[in-house]
């Protein structure tokens, strides 16, 4: 909470004036029963009319001071607590995605994404809140017994006693609503899949018949739904009947004890009248402040998940390293070992050195390491052993920029996002429309673009859902190669493409880009057949390396596979 | 429910409409709604009784001859009670409610729920699963806070208001005229700032939306942006988007910053006025100039009762335009729910439809064209014939109507013209759910549910014995890996369940296929993103899945199609070619163009 509260500081000076107008406005308002109280106690007894209508003008006035200063620090309120979400939901995103892959596997994806949208925005409900309530509700709790202590302190008193009644039902009540109301949360997300489920497989259950089934699993859900929707609402029914009734049982009691002091000379009738609309203000803050409670401790655990963010260190280190001859090795592993959880090793032992302008293959089945050693080499992770050397350096003395620049990849379901073609390729980096185009030329792109309306001004949809798979990799194979990299990585990028556009697009890059390195990874014998180097992967190890025809005759589980493969994704 | 046929183009709503249906749901719960409805009154009525006996407790106070005191207590007495009474009723009522809404609501998603499953296939092809799950969930919700919540609202306000104006007739009948003042400016003035205001919290949402849309979009290319990266770049178009959702933000709290303090400006102005007008009438009344019984006569406790009856009046009349506006969006969360309640279901099989019986599997495609539109025809004229136990291969490229001949098939949707007859019977003729049993069905986009992997394939059919599920999971070639998962066939699938893989699970739905033993076979052939391993295992279980079975298959591996009897080449929504693979290389058209395609 402390860290998230730093991003209030810049704005202190103003949060200090919107607090004394605040505390100015609740004041006036705290005067409105006074005031009624003093012109139904003393100024009648004058006879004067006049007397009457201007401590009533009074009131007016101070009616519409409490307004007007409520809506000043309330707008100003409005406008801090904008600018501390600006800044603190900017940085998160920041540091977001600077974080490292093995922190954001720990995170995960979808807890990530809730930090910065549904967390900042409980945090930013809380801050407006304490801003504007925060300071009402004490003020009118304060103000209100310090006032009616004044009158009379022992019908105060009374009226004091019930308060922490108040606090306690509301506050335990809410409290216990939050677990109540996950379980309906849960309860919703079964529902939700039932259906999801039945409108997904609606032809299976339709070819099989399955109405009263999928009836009966629905059934289950949403009886267990409206079981729990049922449970929490009868329980949080409690609060506003015993609020009111606490509030009403006090205003009975102080009608009680003025009788007696009343009696006794030590009140006026006239109090009590004041009293009932200072317990009624008194009561609304208590309430609004166990609220806030209940609110505090939803915000304090957004708050935290938010910091838990920002005090991650960033583990992205350059080390030192001097530069030896890269004559005939341009990307070499020696002894790779990596594990992702330190359980099964991912990588054992993993070494190939290629050429510069050389090409890499590999390939295996899926899990069998290929995309962790894409992985490793665009430095997401570190090895646990073993040394990975780039261009005669050590991996770990690039940093990230110098790394970006040599790189151009297209990984496995690669991103692409609701923006132009264009952009897309361009990918924010500062290329030249030229560069663009001649990039899209080369991944055998460019006539699809222009062969659609808009051509490269055409919106795609987030994660391209409006083109075809293969119009989606040839997109993104654009993108890795418009920057014209020393390394280009495909990562299972081509296996939507037919084969006379793989086929093309591998003689383009051939022919167009003869200094880049290339590392195609794939299921398609036929995409790394033609590379210098293949090596065959199964779980971790490399199994098999050499040319095609060198590995055909070597390694039995790549004969397999292409065996396999004869006649391919036919005419799709 | 009756039949809705009003659905032509009129654009404005049928309130009245909704409203009497939506009063149908609760009318039917007529048990729950009359006491609820006796309660709403009896509890308002004791609320409103309170401020009447602290009154009278005040006057009894102020009594000439000193504290009347057992005026007093029976009046505090009669306070506690009707206090007490009060909220005990209406916790009682807000049971009442719940019980009443949850009721409601469990039926309204079930008829949903119910009326989804007897749509044709064509509904949700047409509508994204998206908007279905809105509307069973966040329609449903809509409603249900309106009726459980809304409703009694209503109630209570108009009883509060027409209550509390009555007892301050009572007290005094000249003090009313304050309220002929500030109740329109308040009513005026909350609408017009409500009309002002919601666009503005509307526009705020759609950003707001936008802002995480677009946070979730570029987190899930995290690495991507990392590899090239662009981590500034794309934050500095976040800021962009989070200045404008917090520019949004800005202006709506901004506006609306000034709703509730005028409003309660309003309400102290109306106090301030009693106190005038209330003090200057107490005086008046004190020294004896309006007698006891006069209109203009009040006493101190009158005027303490008016203040409070004042306040609880304000409070529904402030509260009117946002119950307004609740209303309005529960109409029409209801209307699209009921919307989807009057789709045309699938139509009922014709009258002299038969059963189907010992099947032998012979099917005939004869000169069908169909369009999922009238405007565009996506097959045009399709004729194919397989005998019982023949496979036929559909190839061509994407697009070409190869999903659209198996659609027809199932009858998902029925030919525009033509016919398609099974042993010679056309197939309108047939039961659907019989037709349909007929058919194993093997899809690409594998479907399982979240259950047991036994449950998912017992799904198949449902009297099947256990040793019958696990023939089927062994034919599948899949049993010795569900005997590896922690809990056998016990285990349970999940959405985040990550030990099973796209290529098992395609598995388990041929598993599936094999328990369901039908006569013919409707075949998808994967090939996408399984490891070559796996896919030989699928290739495996396929064929097997295929021998003695009359088949359709979207081919795309080479053995499928050179072993089929028939090859149908699809383009363009017509059959180009069509013959055994040997006939169509010797014809050497499209086909074998493609053919040679992939050894060049």
């Amino acid at each position: 909470m402390r860290k998230i509260l730093s991003y209030l500081l810049p704005y202190k000076k103003r949060m200090a004036i919107g607090f004394v107008i605040k505390v100015s406005g609740t004041m006036a308002e705290l005067f409105l029963p006074f005031i009624l109280t003093h012109i139904l106690e003393n100024v009648i007894v004058t006879e004067d009319v006049g007397k009457i209508v201007l401590y009533g003008g009074l009131m007016v006035l101070c009616a519409v001071a409490a307004c007007v200063f409520n809506i000043v620090a309330n707008r100003m309120a409005a406008g801090v607590t904008t600018r501390f979400s600006k800044s603190m939901r900017a940085e998160l995103f920041q540091r977001t995605l600077y974080l490292s892959s093995a922190d954001t596997d720990r995170f995960t994806i979808p807890s990530l994404e809730s930090r910065i949208t549904t967390d900042t925005y409980n945090v930013h409900n809380f801050i407006g809140m304490m801003q504007r309530m925060g300071v009402r509700a004490p003020i009118l709790l304060i103000g209100g017994i310090s006032i009616t202590l004044v009158m009379d302190s022992a019908l105060a008193l009374v009226m004091i006693a019930t308060l922490p009644l108040i606090f306690i039902t509301v506050y335990s009540i809410s409290r216990k609503g939050v677990p109540l109301y996950t379980g309906v949360q849960r309860s919703v997300d079964d529902m939700v899949r039932v259906v999801r489920e039945d409108a997904q497989g609606i032809r299976v259950i339709k070819a099989l018949s399955k109405n009263e089934y999928e009836n009966r699993r629905y059934d289950r859900v949403n009886r267990a739904l409206a079981g729990q929707e049922r449970k929490a609402g009868v329980i949080m029914g409690v609060v506003n009947p015993v609020m009111t009734l606490l509030m009403n049982l006090g205003i009975a009691a102080v009608v009680a004890v003025a009788a007696i002091r009343v009696a006794k000379g030590l009140s006026s009738p006239a109090t009590v009248i004041a009293f009932m609309q200072y317990f009624t203000l008194i009561s609304m803050a208590m309430m609004s402040l166990s609220r806030m409670f209940v609110m505090y401790t939803k915000c304090a655990a957004s708050a935290g998940r938010i910091a838990e963010v920002l005090c991650t260190p960033s583990t992205y280190t350059v080390t030192e390293c001097e530069k030896t001859d890269p004559s005939d090795s341009y990307i070499s592993f020696d002894n790779v070992c990596f594990s992702y959880f330190g359980k099964k090793r991912n990588l054992d032992s993993v070494s190939f050195s290629v050429r510069k302008g050389g090409s890499l293959g590999i390939i295996g089945a899926t899990g069998s390491g290929k995309s962790t050693l894409i992985k490793l080499l665009l430095r997401f992770y570190e090895p646990d052993s073993g040394t990975i050397t780039l261009d005669g350096r050590r991996l770990d003395s690039y940093s990230r920029e110098e790394l970006s620049c040599r790189i151009g990849v297209a990984l496995q379901n690669d991103f692409i996002y609701a923006d132009t073609v264009e952009e897309n390729i361009r990918f924010g980096r500062e290329l030249s429309k030229e560069a663009v185009i001649s990039a899209a030329k080369l991944a055998q792109a460019h006539d699809f673009i222009t062969a659609a309306e808009g051509g490269y001004d055409r919106l795609l949809s987030s994660k391209g859902t409006n083109v075809s798979g293969g119009q989606r990799q040839r997109i993104l194979i654009a993108r890795a190669v418009a920057a014209k990299p020393d390394i280009l990585i495909l990562d299972d990028s081509s296996s939507a493409l037919d084969y006379k556009t793989d086929a093309n697009l591998r003689a383009a890059i051939a022919e167009g880009m003869q200094d880049t390195t290339l590392v195609t990874v794939a299921q398609r014998v036929s995409s790394v057949k033609g590379c210098d180097l293949i090596i065959v992967l199964d779980k971790g190890k490399v199994i098999g390396s050499g040319s095609h025809t060198q590995l055909m005759e070597s390694c039995p589980e790549y004969r397999e596979i292409s065996d396999s493969q004869m006649g391919g994704a036919f005419l799709d | 429910m009756t039949k809705n046929n009003n659905t032509s183009s009129a654009k404005k709503r049928d309130n009245k409409g909704i409203m009497l249906r939506l009063g149908g749901y609760v009318v039917s719960q007529w048990h729950l709604f009359v006491p609820a409805v006796i309660f709403t009154l009896l509890s308002n009525q004791l609320s409103l009784m309170g401020p009447r006996y602290s009154g009278a407790a005040l006057d009894a106070i102020e009594a000439a001859g000193g504290v009347d005191f057992p005026t007093v207590w029976s009046n505090v007495a009669r306070m506690i009670i009707c206090y007490a009474a009060s909220a005990l009723l209406s916790y009682v009522l807000a049971v009442i409610m719940i019980h009443l809404s949850q009721r409601i609501i469990y039926k309204m998603r079930r008829q949903v729920f119910e009326k989804l499953n007897t749509l044709p296939v064509g509904y949700f092809d047409t509508h994204p699963t998206g908007d279905i799950i809105s509307h069973i969930s966040y329609d449903i919700d809509t409603i249900n806070s309106t009726l459980s919540h809304d409703l009694v609202q209503v109630m209570t306000s108009v009883y509060t208001v027409v209550g509390s104006l009555i007892f301050m007739w009572q007290i005094s009948k000249p003090m009313i005229l304050i309220f002929v003042f500030t109740v329109p400016v308040s009513i005026l003035f909350t609408r017009y700032r409500s009309k002002k205001v919601r666009p503005l919290f509307r526009a705020r949402s759609k950003k707001y939306g936008e802002l995480n849309g677009y946070a979730e979009e570029m987190l899930s290319g995290a690495r991507s942006i990392e590899a090239y990266g662009r981590q500034d770049v794309i934050s500095e178009r976040f800021s962009r988007r989070n200045e404008d959702a917090m520019d949004a933000y800005y202006k709506a709290e901004y506006n609306a910053a000034l709703l509730f303090p005028s409003i309660n400006l309003i309400n102290n102005f109306s106090i301030a006025m009693v106190a005038i007008f209330g003090g200057i009438l107490y005086m008046y009344s004190q020294n004896g100039t309006f007698a006891a019984g006069s209109m203009l006569f009040i006493s101190l406790g009158g005027v303490a009762q008016f203040v409070q009856y004042s306040r609880k009046f304000a409070g529904p009349i402030n509260e009117f335009s946002n119950i307004l506006h609740e209303f309005q969006s529960a109409f029409s969360a209801a209307e699209r729910v009921f919307r989807i309640l009057d789709e045309e279901s699938e139509p009922r099989d014709a009258e002299d439809a038969a059963e189907l019986k010992n099947v032998k599997g012979d099917v005939e495609i004869d000169s069908v064209s169909f369009g999922y539109t009238p405007e565009k025809q996506i097959l045009k004229n399709i004729s194919v014939k397989a005998s019982a136990g023949q496979t036929v291969a559909i190839v061509g490229p994407t697009g070409a109507g190869k999903t659209t001949v198996i659609n027809l098939l199932m009858r998902f949707y029925d030919p525009d013209t033509g016919v398609i007859r099974i042993d010679l019977v056309p197939s309108l003729k047939i039961k659907r759910a019989d037709l349909r049993l007929a058919y194993t069905m093997v899809l690409q986009d594998t479907w399982l549910f979240h259950g047991t992997v036994y449950e998912n394939i017992v799904y198949g059919r449902e009297n099947a014995t256990e040793d019958e599920v696990k023939a089927a999971a062994r034919a599948a070639k899949i049993d010795s890996f569900i005997e590896s998962l922690p809990d056998g066939y016990n285990t349970v699938l999940s959405d985040d369940g990550v030990n099973v893989s796209k290529g098992q699970k395609q598995l388990i739905t041929i598993a599936r296929a094999f328990l369901s033993d039908a006569p013919m076979l409707i075949l998808d052939e994967a090939t996408s993103n399984v490891d070559s391993r796996t896919e030989i295992q699928i290739q495996e279980a396929m064929d097997s899945l295929m021998r003695g079975r009359t088949c359709f298959v979207i081919a795309h591996r080479l053995s499928t199609i050179k072993n089929a009897d028939t090859i149908l080449v699809v383009k363009d929504g017509t059959v180009i070619e069509q013959g055994s693979h040997d006939e169509l290389i010797r014809l050497g058209g499209f086909y074998s163009s493609l053919y040679n395609s992939q050894f060049s």
